[in-house]
């Protein structure tokens, strides 16, 4: 059932290549959409199918969509367009939708390098240019100390239960441990570990450098991707196994959403190339999808806990693929065109970008009516359902700071004159176009989606 | 089709029309204006419709629109709208005084004229939705809103320094309604609805927790009436914003809410040092909205009821001012008190017309600047004397000498411009009102006269409500005792 992975191993072609995977995405997510309701482990116990990991497949899969629609004319403009790319695109987001349905740790540990990988690649796949290069070589050697923290936590656990399927986990501790503290240590080191792949404070070192070096669509999908496969293993992993001993990680989850929502936004202020200020706030947003997760051990809020932050990578991903859209309109060779400078003007010479760009910013700020501020509302409620009034309001002090850089690029948009360079290509702008037009209307309509969210509950042993 | 034409919802979303006629249209001066203008009179027309709809003599929510919007997973928000006498009449005030503001704007905004006009329609939606929302959440998306388009128009037709005003804009009264949203939320958790009347009818909040939310809601309202000391945003932003919108702000986005007292003697005293004619106007808005709030406060008919005129008035008066601000601004393109002088020998008609506002904004009896101020000040001074939640009568007498300030600094400003012979050689060829800004400004004055000779129409609407909010005003206060 599981085994769609292989359905996309089948291409390597000339210029069909994007098409096929495209082909295999949907074919993939008509797959996934039959497991709609179901509620199974298959492997053994390895995996597991469940509504969470369905909801996650389909926005995975999604966000692959957007990215080979991104791509296309953007590495034929720079002059990478080959193959291997989309293969290595497919094996990553396979790497990411085993993620969701990992219910073994060891699978979590594969699923993390499958992804990640193709990853390291891609983040070099404008090989001749030494940013590229830095982002790949970077992302490598943090990823692989990341892989050995989790690897080292999940072998602590194993010490600790004597399994590392989850659903053993759950029963050993059910019938108590002779050494609960090598549980303790193993949760904290896949909390590491997986905080690398989601970029939290103190583990977000390597983002901005990363995201500013690597192929823009592969800073789009792996915002996106990498954040959200690396969410789906930390809610599973900390809800399905973990609820013991929340009394002592909460402390620790808690002080790194702080440092999280407060690092990313404080440091996006002062940034002046377009791509490193995404990428400082795409750490603030981990540090909003933390905040749900710190809330993870209070048996009242577990539900909304999951279904906001769902929710939440949702709203997201809209308003990431499409500012990256717009992105990459205006970037031109060898890195140039991403200073804020190079906006200026855009809402007079292109208003249709302009005001795309200027929606995914209030959704990004969490202001109405957009998807971004449902998004908030509902993850501000967790957290307050959670009890968590102090970190409501951290919340809250970083949405203020976030607002100011991102007005800030609205008023380089609309208030300051230029004469932005932008590249005609019709998928940039459809995509920028649909995602802004996605995140005012399904606002108004959020109702289905937030039930879908909440409907896809873990599956629990 | 039926939910459509409900009558709150045409003419909160009528404007939407507008702005796609807007959105598809090519960027045509003229036409952009039109299209505006024709749609902000009939949005005017559709809230006089309500009015008639209206029953003044029934103290309840009336027209109720009510929809279960997000019922999933414990949430109970609705789509809400409802109307009482309070918000008819600022309904009523929104609709009246966008249309005027387009028409100002004829020459003023020659610049992109469509987005401006896209942006203002925007910006009336958010405010009428303000005024007719009853469920919070619904109610905090429209406020929070209004600040989109507003940082708009002053970001892009502001003064030179614009931009600056816009950021500090937004910043300031996100920070507020920031903390009015966890107080929503927190409400939305624990009383399990969003609906207005559901919550006022549910109680059982513990006091201590009331005087928590009382004051996030106190910082979200305080930041835009703007009370002190909060206020600093508002000079900024007015002086930067273009004409239209200074209307807009003043005459509605300011009493979106309104709660407190300090402001009154402050604004005064700094009016009076300002050398920018705006700016001026701008401060006196600060010293008016604190009548306003020591009306509310008095928790008497006559308070409360004083306090909602002054807030109509406010719009009208201070609206007014802008607009006459407005008009020297285009002349001349400074707004320097010392710029001007004498002007009354070269433009008569404009010279009268600034006087009856500036007369109004003093509260001259006769204008309706008195009718409410004198309200006011009797219902402080019979809670002063009961003993109500003001405590003291020097709070009136502290209020009346605002009065006399208000005028000190009015009369400065009506002396600096008109008065005394012609100081500038440039001042003396200037042109008198024009039709079109004769017929900007002159439905203003007719209120003016209209609310100065006869309030009671205004009172009769206001009164029922009024007496219902304080009757579960007095319940929920003896039940906390």
């Amino acid at each position: 059932m599981l085994l769609l992975v292989v359905v996309f191993k089948k291409d390597s072609g000339p210029g069909l290549v994007p098409f096929l995977t495209l082909l295999g995405l949907l074919v993939t997510a008509v797959f996934v959409v039959f497991q709609f309701g179901l509620e199974i482990d298959t492997f053994g116990g390895m995996l597991v199918v469940d509504g969470f990991s369905t909801y996650m497949s389909l926005l995975l899969i999604l966000g692959g969509v957007l990215t080979v629609g991104l791509s296309y004319d953007y590495l034929q403009r720079m002059n990478l367009a080959r193959g291997e790319y989309y293969a290595l695109l497919l094996f990553s987001i396979s790497g990411m939708m085993l993620m969701t349905s990992a219910s073994d740790l060891i699978v979590v540990f594969l699923a993390l390098e499958l992804l990640s990988i193709p990853l390291y690649v891609l983040a070099a796949f404008a090989r001749p240019e030494a940013r590229s290069e830095e982002a790949g070589m970077k992302y490598f050697l943090l990823g692989a100390f990341a892989s050995g923290f989790l690897l080292y936590g999940v072998a602590l656990v194993y010490g600790a239960t004597g399994s590392t399927a989850f659903h053993e986990i759950v029963a050993a501790v059910a019938g108590g441990l002779d050494q609960p503290l090598y549980l303790v240590l193993g949760a904290g080191l896949i909390l590491v570990g997986l905080g690398f792949k989601v970029a939290a404070v103190p583990f977000h070192m390597w983002t901005p450098d990363v995201y500013q070096g690597a192929p823009t669509p592969v800073t789009a999908f792996m915002a996106l991707g990498a954040k959200a496969a690396g969410f789906a293993a930390l809610l599973r992993v900390f809800l399905v196994i973990f609820p013991s001993v929340s009394q002592q990680l909460t402390p620790v989850l808690l002080w790194i959403t702080i440092a999280t929502l407060l690092v990313g936004n404080l440091l996006a202020i002062a940034q002046n190339n377009v791509k490193r200020m995404l990428a400082y706030s795409s750490i603030s947003h981990a540090g909003f999808i933390l905040m749900a997760v710190v809330a993870y051990g209070n048996d009242a809020a577990r539900f909304d806990v999951v279904a906001s932050a769902l929710f939440y990578l949702l709203a997201f991903a809209f308003a990431s693929f499409g500012s990256w859209a717009v992105v990459m309109a205006l970037e031109q060779r060898e890195a140039r065109g991403l200073e804020f400078s190079d906006y200026a003007g855009l809402g007079r010479t292109h208003r249709g970008l302009a005001i795309a760009m200027a929606i995914f910013m209030l959704s990004f700020t969490g202001v109405p009516p957009t998807l971004g501020f449902a998004g908030k509302f509902f993850l501000f409620r967790a957290v307050l359902e959670g009890g968590y009034v102090g970190l409501a309001i951290v919340g809250m002090l970083a949405s203020l700071i976030s607002a100011y850089y991102y007005l800030r690029l609205v008023v380089v948009m609309f208030m300051q004159d230029g004469e932005p360079q932008v590249h005609r290509d019709r998928w940039l702008a459809l995509t920028a176009v649909g995602s802004a037009l996605a995140t005012v209307v399904l606002f108004i309509f959020s109702e289905p989606l937030f039930s879908w969210a909440a409907q896809s509950v873990l599956h629990l042993f | 089709m039926d939910f459509i034409l409900q009558p709150l919802n045409l003419v909160t979303f009528f404007p939407l029309l507008g702005i796609l006629a807007l959105l598809f249209l090519r960027e045509r001066k003229d036409l952009s204006r039109w299209v505006a203008l024709g749609t902000s009179l009939v949005t005017f027309g559709i809230s006089l419709w309500v009015l008639s709809l209206f029953d003044s003599s029934n103290p309840e929510l009336q027209l109720v629109i009510n929809r279960d919007w997000i019922q999933v997973a414990g949430w109970n928000i609705k789509y809400a709208l409802g109307i009482d006498g309070l918000s008819v009449l600022l309904v009523l005030l929104t609709t009246f005084l966008a249309p005027i503001s387009i028409l100002s704007t004829w020459n003023a905004v020659e610049d992109r004229v469509r987005d401006f006009m896209l942006f203002f329609l925007l910006l009336e939606i958010g405010m009428v939705g303000v005024f007719l929302a009853q469920d919070l959440f619904l109610f905090y998306i429209f406020w929070e809103f209004t600040l989109v388009p507003m940082y708009f128009l002053i970001g892009i037709w502001g003064g030179r320094q614009r931009m600056y005003a816009a950021i500090k804009f937004f910043l300031y009264t996100m920070a507020g309604s920031i903390l009015m949203l966890l107080a929503i939320l927190w409400l939305g958790i624990n009383q399990g609805t969003f609906y207005l009347p559901d919550l006022i009818a549910s109680g059982g909040i513990p006091g201590d927790i009331q005087y928590w939310l009382f004051l996030a809601f106190a910082a979200a309202f305080a930041i835009k009436v703007p009370m002190w000391p909060l206020h600093s945003w508002l000079p900024d932003a007015h002086v930067q914003a273009p004409t239209a919108g200074s209307v807009i702000l003043a005459g509605v986005l300011l009493k979106m809410a309104t709660l407190a007292v300090i402001g009154i003697i402050y604004g005064a005293i700094v009016s009076y040092a300002q050398k920018d004619v705006k700016k001026l106007v701008a401060y006196s808005s600060i010293s008016h909205l604190g009548f306003v709030m020591l009306g509310l406060f008095a928790l008497n008919a006559q308070g409360v009821e004083g306090a909602i005129l002054q807030m109509v008035n406010h719009g009208i008066s201070t609206g007014a001012l802008f607009l006459i601000v407005g008009f020297i601004y285009e002349r001349r393109h400074t707004r320097e008190l010392e710029e001007f002088g004498g002007l009354w020998q070269v433009m008569p008609l404009y010279a009268v017309i600034t006087l009856i506002v500036s007369l109004s904004s003093m509260g001259l009896p006769g204008l309706n600047g008195f009718v409410g101020e004198f309200s006011i000040l009797l219902g402080a001074w019979g809670a002063g004397q009961a003993g109500g939640p003001l405590g003291s009568i020097w709070f009136t007498a502290i209020a009346a000498i605002g009065v006399i300030l208000a005028a000190v600094y009015i009369l400065y400003m009506f002396q600096a411009m008109f008065l005394g012979p012609v100081t500038k050689k440039v001042n003396e060829t200037l042109k008198d009102l024009s039709w079109r800004e004769l017929a900007v400004i002159v439905p203003l004055l007719v209120l003016i006269f209209w609310i100065g000779l006869y309030p009671k129409p205004f009172f009769d609407l206001i009164h029922p409500t009024v007496e219902q909010f304080l009757t579960i005003f007095q319940n929920s206060a003896v039940a906390l005792r």
